[in-house]
This record gives structure tokens, sequence and C-alpha cells, in this order.
């Protein structure tokens, strides 16, 4: 944990900035730059410098440790989860046509979806590497 | 309709289950979970293979995106035997994990356990049913990074060095195989399989397209062990948990020899590979110097998994042998020794994983005497030794036929006769094993209470090493197949 004031406001002020920008690299980024691996690493890096400096207890009382390995799983859930959306309509594995009426909505909901497992995962696994490293000596 | 999303659901399957089993906190459960998708992803093994056998290629587009621009997947007799080795392999090797990862990994990490094996598994299917470059790299480094962390699961605290040697030679490896795609994809601006093969000869007479070469042959090489770049392999496999030893000595390196196949054969072609250039004269010299320098080693081994360690490089010199002759007699016995090694060598490391489940370690000064208290576990071992020397009635002797029918095809008689001095070396490091546990003076001391052991890791052992026998015996499966898939690669390339 560090004592310095001016981190601890900084770090306090920009957390929820970071956060945000995440989500918008996530969710903007079927139209612009961005998609799920960034966002998740920027998501994942909120929660670290948080760790860094408040301490790890301290992101266990925002998200105690069992969370992470369930979220994991989520990720690559919704992932392949999408691929047998497309086999149980008869389509192959990941036709994302399969998901609406119309293919390019289709298209469009399958590219979140997948996305959004991609970001779900890699925020996670950041998190979790992070916390086992820093939790090595408690 | 099912028929048709066959090849996806070989990968899909065993993907959809890791994360399962991370969720699962009870090793139990996970174990099960990983059992069913085992045995799904070996009944789609059966029927692809049947498909193949039965229509020919079978080609699968991801998405509904057309070959060369999607990832395709893609069935052919020379891949869909090796998927159904892997997953073989695997449906075989779960009943016996239970047993033998409970008593040699921590409780709370079995869950992981049984995630990380089904990456793995997932990884090698995956390797092996895409015709898509840079995909076959994808699963080869999920694959590779979950072996990484399963030999470090071992109980040995040497298991970490083991694992970090590991992960540093097998990064190389796969960095050279990435720079070798890199630069195919440069001169042809493919990453598909069939379609690189279509492409590469235009710009075969360039500087790039020979390093591309040597860069996948090197980087290969090494994830495939070959002498002298095999240096991880012993480390790894001792340290690894018994399970993990014998799945990764049935599978791993054989996916690797079938990534080779694929390269020289469908992707570069014969004219390229061993005419234009010397790739015959070097996998001759290394796979001699493998078989020959490794069983020497294998000899004079103390611990008996590192034994079976240097003898899996030795066998994998048979098989690269097998390439270097480029004609259908030399590759049939390539195929051919896919399968049986995969047999022979899980057998002998589920023999050995009985004895470490019973004794704790697998020296050979502990043996002494352990044929009367363990009859069954070093019967088994002995059948298997057998099978690996190549004695008749067992599949060691089919793939050392043809490969010395090979040799001979090409007039080769002095490697006719290394390949049997190979065989003679196998039979000093097997007997050692026998006369230690058979024909020793007076007992070791440790073998005080030790009983026979469980039937939930005899009954998968000796299903291996019925199959060793069977597959000796009757081999009308084995050797149609490798034939066929040996006579698809060279053909397809002249």
């Amino acid at each position: 944990m560090i004592q310095n004031p001016v981190l601890r406001v900084v770090s306090k002020l920009i957390i929820p900035l970071i956060l945000l920008f995440a989500l918008y690299v996530q969710f903007h980024g079927d139209y612009g730059p961005g998609g799920g691996f960034q966002a998740g690493v920027l998501f994942a890096s909120g929660f670290i410098l948080y760790a860094m400096v408040f301490g790890t207890r301290a992101v266990h009382k925002v998200a105690p440790l069992w969370i992470w390995r369930p979220l994991v799983a989520t990720g690559l859930f919704l992932f392949i989860g999408v691929g047998f959306v497309s086999l149980l309509f008869g389509k192959p594995y990941l036709d994302y046509d399969a998901l609406a009426q119309e293919p390019l909505v289709g298209q469009h909901i399958g590219v979140f979806l997948v996305e959004l497992g991609i970001g779900i995962t890699v925020a996670a696994v950041m998190i979790v590497i992070f916390l086992a490293f820093a939790g090595r000596n408690q | 309709m099912i028929a048709a999303q066959l090849p996806v659901l070989q990968v899909t399957v065993p993907l959809l289950a890791a994360p399962a089993c991370l969720v699962l906190r009870n090793g139990r459960q996970a174990w099960l979970v990983t059992l069913v998708a085992s045995w799904i992803t070996f009944a789609t093994a059966v029927l692809l293979l049947m498909q193949v056998l039965d229509q020919g290629p079978l080609s699968y587009a991801f998405g509904d995106w057309a070959a060369p621009w999607g990832i395709e997947y893609r069935v052919e007799p020379v891949n869909a035997f090796v998927l159904l080795i892997v997953s073989g392999i695997s449906a075989v090797l779960l009943p016996f994990a239970k047993s033998s990862v409970a008593r040699e990994i921590p409780s709370q990490q079995v869950s992981l356990f049984y995630t990380l094996y089904l990456l793995c598994l997932t990884g090698l299917l995956g390797v092996t049913i895409t015709g898509d470059a840079f995909n076959l790299f994808i699963f080869f480094e999920i694959s590779s990074l979950s072996t990484y962390a399963l030999i470090a699961l071992g109980s040995d605290r040497r298991a970490f060095t083991a694992s970090y040697q590991y992960l540093i030679m097998g990064s190389v490896g796969a960095t050279f195989i990435l720079i070798g795609i890199g630069l195919l994809y440069m001169m042809t601006g493919t990453l598909n399989l069939a379609d690189l093969a279509a492409r590469l000869p235009g710009v075969a007479e360039t500087r790039t397209v020979r390093s591309a070469f040597a860069f996948l042959t090197v980087g290969i090489g090494l994830k495939l062990a070959l002498f002298p770049l095999h240096l991880w392999l012993p480390n790894a496999y001792t340290y690894a948990p018994s399970a993990v030893a014998a799945f990764l000595a049935a599978t791993a390196t054989k996916v690797a020899v079938y990534v080779l196949l694929r390269f020289v054969f469908s992707v570069f072609g014969v004219g390229f590979a061993f005419d234009a250039m010397p790739l015959s004269m070097i996998l001759l010299l290394l796979a001699i110097a493998a078989v020959l320098s490794a069983s020497i080693v294998a000899i004079f081994q103390e611990n008996l998994k590192r034994m079976l360690a240097y003898s899996s490089v030795a066998q994998v010199g048979y098989m690269v042998l097998g390439i270097s002759f480029a004609s259908v007699t030399g590759l049939t016995a390539s195929i051919l020794h896919l399968f049986n090694h995969a047999l022979m060598k899980g057998a002998l490391f589920m023999a050995l994983g009985c004895v470490m489940y019973r004794l704790g370690t697998v020296r050979l000064a502990a043996l002494r005497g352990l044929g009367f208290r363990m009859p069954w576990t070093m019967a088994a071992f002995v059948i298997g030794g057998l099978s690996l020397i190549g004695v008749p009635l067992t599949v060691g002797f089919i793939s050392k036929w043809y490969l010395v029918l090979g040799a001979m095809q090409k007039g080769w008689w002095p490697v006719a006769i290394l390949v049997l001095a190979g065989s003679l070396l196998a039979v000093i490091y097997i007997w050692r094993v026998v006369e230690a546990a058979y024909f020793s003076s007076e007992e070791a001391s440790n073998l005080e209470d030790v009983r026979e052991a469980p039937a939930s890791l005899l009954v998968p052992t000796w299903l291996l090493i019925a199959a060793n026998v069977y597959f000796g015996v009757d081999t009308t499966l084995t050797i149609g197949v490798a034939r066929r898939a040996a006579e698809l690669l060279v053909g397809v390339s002249q």
C-alpha cells in the first residue's frame, strides 16, 4: 500500500475513467479502433492500479477472490456458445447469420457477443495473474 | 446434419468442457466432465475416419467463409488417423488418470489439472485437423502452453525447472514456426495450406521460401524432439505427473511428426523438399543419430521414466527415418509407427504410473523383486517392452518390418542394419528392468507391504497392452489407413 496522498487521490480520480474508457473501447469496437482484447486489458489495468496503490486487500473488498474463476470461464462460454448457437440453427460453426433474421444484424450481434466474451476473459485472466503474483507472500 | 458438423465438434467439445472444469471446484466432477468430453471426441474421431475412408477428404468452412479466405478444417486419411490416435489415447487414459492424479496432485488443483488437460487435448486435435497455417500455430501454442503448466504440476520440485526448460525450447520452436509461416505468407499472400501448396511452386526458387522451409523444419524439429533438439524432453517426461507423461509421450510428439509430414509433403512437396533441398540426408543422419545415441543413453538411466523418455527420442528417430526415405513404404512405416508407438509408450508409461501409485518412485533400485509383488503391472511392462523392442506378434514388429522394407527398397542396407541394432539396444534397457523385477537375489527394502495396483489403473493399462497385441496381429486397419495416407501424401505432391 502506498501512502503518498497525490497518488491516492489521482488514482481514485482516474480509475473510474479508465474503466469507462475500457467499456468505450469494448462497445465502440464495432465502429472504431478497439475490441475485446484491448478493452479487457484496459479494464484489468484499472483494477491493477487500484491494487498497487491501495493493496490487494482493497481489491478483495471490491470483488472477492472467488468471483474471478467463474468470470474467466464465462467469457469463454460466451464465445464458444455463440458458435454452438449457429450449429443449432444448422449453420456452420460461428456463422453469425444464424443469430438474426437479417444477416447483417446477425453478424453485428455475433461480433458483439464474441468480443464481449473475449473482453470478460482477458480482464479476468489479467487480474487473476496479477493477484496471484501479488498474493504470493500472504 | 450432425455428420456435416463432425470436424468442428472434434475440437469444440473439449474446448467447451475446459471452462466447465474451471468452474467446477470438485475434482471428481471435473474428471467426469473430462471423461465424457474425451469419449465424445473419440467417437467423433472414429466417425470422421470412417467418413474420410468412405467419401474422401472433408472440408469445413468456419463461419461459412470459403476456404482460402476463411479458416478451413480439412480431414484427410493421414490426419483422421492422427485424430484417432490422440483422442483414442485420451479416452483410454482418463479412467486411469482419476486415481493417479488424485494421488499425485493436491486436491485443490485437480479441477485446474483437468482444465489444462482438456486445453492440451483441444490444441493437439486442432493442430491435426486444421487446414490453415496460422490456425495451426495457434493450436500448437494452446497445447504447448497448457503442457508447460501440466508438467509444472509434477510433485517433484525439479518439475519446475523441467517445465521452464521446455518453455524456453518450445517457445524458440514456436517462434521459428511462426517466422516460417510469416515468410510463406509474405511470398504467397495466403495461409491456407492447400492454397499455399498451389502457389509455392511459382516462387520456390527464392531465398525467402528456402529460409521459410529451414525455419519450419527446425521449429517443428524442436517440437518433435528430433535429435539434437530433444534436450527438453527427458526432464519434461521424467518429472511430469504420471498421467501427463503417458499422455504426452503417446500424443504430443506424434502430432508434431504429423505437422512435419504435412509441411514437407503437402505444402512444399517432395520435389522441393528432397530434390531442391537436402532434407533426406539431414533427416536420415539425425534419425540414425537419435536412434543410436538415445538408446545408448537410455541403457544407463536409473530413473525408469527418464529411460522411457530417452527411448521416446529414439522412437521419434524411427519415425523421422521413415520420412527421410521419401517413399510410400517409408512413409507408411512412419505413419504406422505414429500409431504403434502411441500404443506402446502409452502402455509403458501407464505401467510406470501404476508403480508410481504404489511405490512413489520409479527408480530401478526400488523395483527389485517387484515382479512378484505387482505381477500384473510388471507383466504389462514386459509385454509393452517386447512391443518396444519389436518382437513379432506385437505392434513394434510391424513398424520395424516396414522400416526395414523401406530401407531395402532404397538399397540402403546399412540403414536396415542400424534399425535392427536399435532394437538390440532396446532389448538391453528393457532387460535391465526385467532383471531387477524378476531375477533379483533380494527384494528392495521398500516393498514390505506393496500390493498390486488397483483395477482402475490396471484395466486401462491392460487395454492398451491388448491393443499392442491385437494390432500386432490384425493389421488391416492400421496398415490400410497408413498406406492410403502415405500414397495420398506422396502422390499429391508429384
